[in-house]
């Protein structure tokens, strides 16, 4: 089909839209896009380095090896340790039931795995203090039994993983919808047992989309702040997070120290950011060959 | 293929030759509802403890009328500017080609990435009085940190990536050639824009805004630092919630959070139907 396109029409179609009939407009809405991006995208990440390193990075270092904040950073990583790899096993297996196969149900399954999307962190919190605090439904039992969930690390795992749920099952299914399950038909017709095909076929194909399922769901993990604000005790040095640290810093006044444990956070944003525009960058070739194959045939 | 053959009359899924449907159905279910659709049940099963009267006479406190407004407005607002302004990102990091284009395209998830209280701090030292651009508005007597302009700006922040994402891939699959044909007929850039283009995008950009919306609504950790957390003036349900549980007032806090819960199904049906708008006029 395309060898047959007149080299006009080849033109006018791979030619990417460079040449705007209007250059002055075109400048002018440039300029404006960039400085509203500049004004409010960028400036609260420069100043977040700056108001850090206003000290000195004497200053800054020390700040950082504080035992609260040291405490913060194993709290912020135990957690995410939990939720992500919680989120990624939930993600796999919903979505070889959701996109491998077709039954009636299938998109209210979808909304209702996106819904803590669109509900509120603190919410999300208030949940679990209505299941596990003191007066919620299974408060009694547990103070009989001394199991502590709210106020300690347990109800933040719960609260994260709650907030993060959706993240890697809502990258996986899409894209396993998307390549469709000829390969897997083929290796069932070959003799392969389910776990084969999963490990062998289906992951391999599905891997960039985890990779950055587990990237977002990463940085959201470790960066959550209304949800297990509501279920940490909030001491600083015993339950607090890097976030609820950084809150803790800036409401006791030591301004200098919370924008440096914020410059933690900051930096994990900014190295997800780059490998999420890496994979972006490796997946979109990926894209473009399947689109072609695609139109070959 | 298969599906033709031997298909039953009222099955209720396709046949597939693929194993495992069972186990990870059942796994999904049941993971499903205990980490989501359970919890929120314990929580309407508690305001259902309430009896109307009592839920009522709870939303119907002076606070939460007025914090419900402020939050509202504030989000309303948020999005409204964001939706002009995230509909001129959107365009010219789909459009044209400029030094930085990638650097800029990839700086507009930030805030995905970037924690809320990192936000939170970071715009509450910009705008305050003495911060870089709180100081030059002061002489103007703007203020915004402290008001309920910083909730703007708090929400502003964290949802624009919603509206540009939204929007860019249908720019993207826009045909040139239209506005081509329509320049060559002799429109100028304003009436294409109006005709053409924006009649177009319209069914992203507003399903951008619900989202856009939706994540004002909820927003938490930017919004604390910068709000004045003044009742019925600077403060939003989340906060409220927060002030409630602070009190041990879990009644007041659940049914406040089952009336930002129903906020969000109501806004999650306009999105999903938005959705169903913008695929069937692209096809997709």
């Amino acid at each position: 089909m395309a060898v047959n396109t007149p080299a006009i029409e080849t033109y006018l179609v791979n030619t990417p839209v460079r040449e705007k009939p209007f250059p002055f407009a075109k400048l002018a809405l440039i300029t404006v896009a960039m400085l509203f991006m500049a004004l409010f995208l960028l400036l609260p990440l420069i100043v977040v380095f700056s108001e850090a390193l206003s000290a000195g990075l004497g200053e800054y270092l020390s700040a950082l090896a504080d035992p609260g904040v040291l405490s913060a950073i194993w709290m912020t990583v135990a957690i995410a340790a939990v939720a992500v790899p919680a989120n990624v096993l939930f993600g796999i297996i919903a979505s070889w039931c959701i996109a491998r196969f077709k039954f009636t149900g299938r998109e209210f399954l979808i909304t209702l795995i996106d819904l803590p999307f669109s509900i509120s962190p603190v919410v999300a919190g208030l949940l679990q203090v209505l299941l596990f605090g003191t007066t919620g439904l299974f408060g009694p039992w547990l103070s009989d039994h001394n199991i502590q969930i709210i106020f300690a690390l347990p109800g933040m795992i719960l609260a994260t993983t709650f907030v993060t749920f959706p993240f890697v099952a809502r990258e996986l299914i899409p894209l396993a919808q998307e390549q469709g399950n000829d390969e897997e038909e083929a290796a069932v017709t070959l003799g392969a047992s389910g776990l084969q095909i999963f490990w062998r076929v289906s992951l391999p194909k599905l891997r960039w989309g985890l990779l950055y399922g587990v990237l977002l769901c990463n940085a959201r993990a470790m960066g959550e702040f209304g949800a297990v604000s509501v279920v940490s005790g909030k001491v600083f040095g015993y339950t607090d997070t890097l976030s609820l640290a950084v809150e803790s810093l800036y409401d006791s006044y030591e301004i200098q120290a919370a924008f440096a444990t914020a410059s933690l956070l900051a930096m994990l944003a900014l190295v997800t950011l780059v490998l999420k525009a890496a994979l972006e960058w490796a997946h979109r070739d990926e894209l473009h060959a399947l689109k072609r194959k695609k139109a070959a045939t | 293929m298969s599906a033709t053959i031997g298909r039953r009359q009222f099955a209720w899924r396709q046949p597939s030759i693929l194993p495992g449907f069972a186990p990870s159905l059942t796994i999904t279910l049941v993971w499903l509802g205990v980490i989501v659709v359970g919890p929120l049940a314990v929580m309407l099963w508690f305001t259902a403890g309430l009896g109307w009267h009592g839920f009522f006479s709870i939303l119907s406190r002076p606070r939460v009328l007025g914090d419900l407004w402020v939050s509202v407005w504030t989000a309303f607002a948020a999005s409204a500017v964001n939706a002009v302004f995230g509909l001129l990102v959107a365009w010219v990091l789909t459009r044209y080609e400029f030094p930085g284009r990638r650097f800029a395209d990839a700086l507009v998830d930030l805030p995905f990435a970037l924690p809320t209280a990192v936000a939170g701090i970071a715009l509450s030292t910009l705008y305050a009085p003495n911060g870089w651009i709180g100081s030059l508005l002061a002489p103007l007597g703007i203020k915004i940190a402290f008001t309920p302009a910083g909730i703007v700006v708090a929400m502003m922040f964290i949802s624009l990536p919603f509206i540009v994402r939204t929007v860019q891939p249908i720019i993207e699959d826009l045909e040139y050639e239209q506005e081509e044909a329509a320049h060559l007929m002799g429109a100028t850039g304003a009436e294409i824009f109006r005709r053409i283009i924006f009649p177009a995008i319209l069914p992203a950009l507003l399903t951008g805004f619900a989202l856009a919306f939706a994540r004002a609504l909820g927003e938490y950790g930017s919004i604390i630092f910068i709000a004045g957390n003044k009742p019925m003036v600077s403060e939003i349900l989340p906060l409220l919630i927060m002030a409630q549980l602070d009190q041990f007032d879990y009644q007041g806090a659940t049914a406040i959070g089952t009336l930002m819960l129903f906020v969000s199904f109501v806004l999650l049906l306009a999105i999903n139907l938005l959705q169903a708008w913008v695929r069937r006029r692209h096809g997709g």
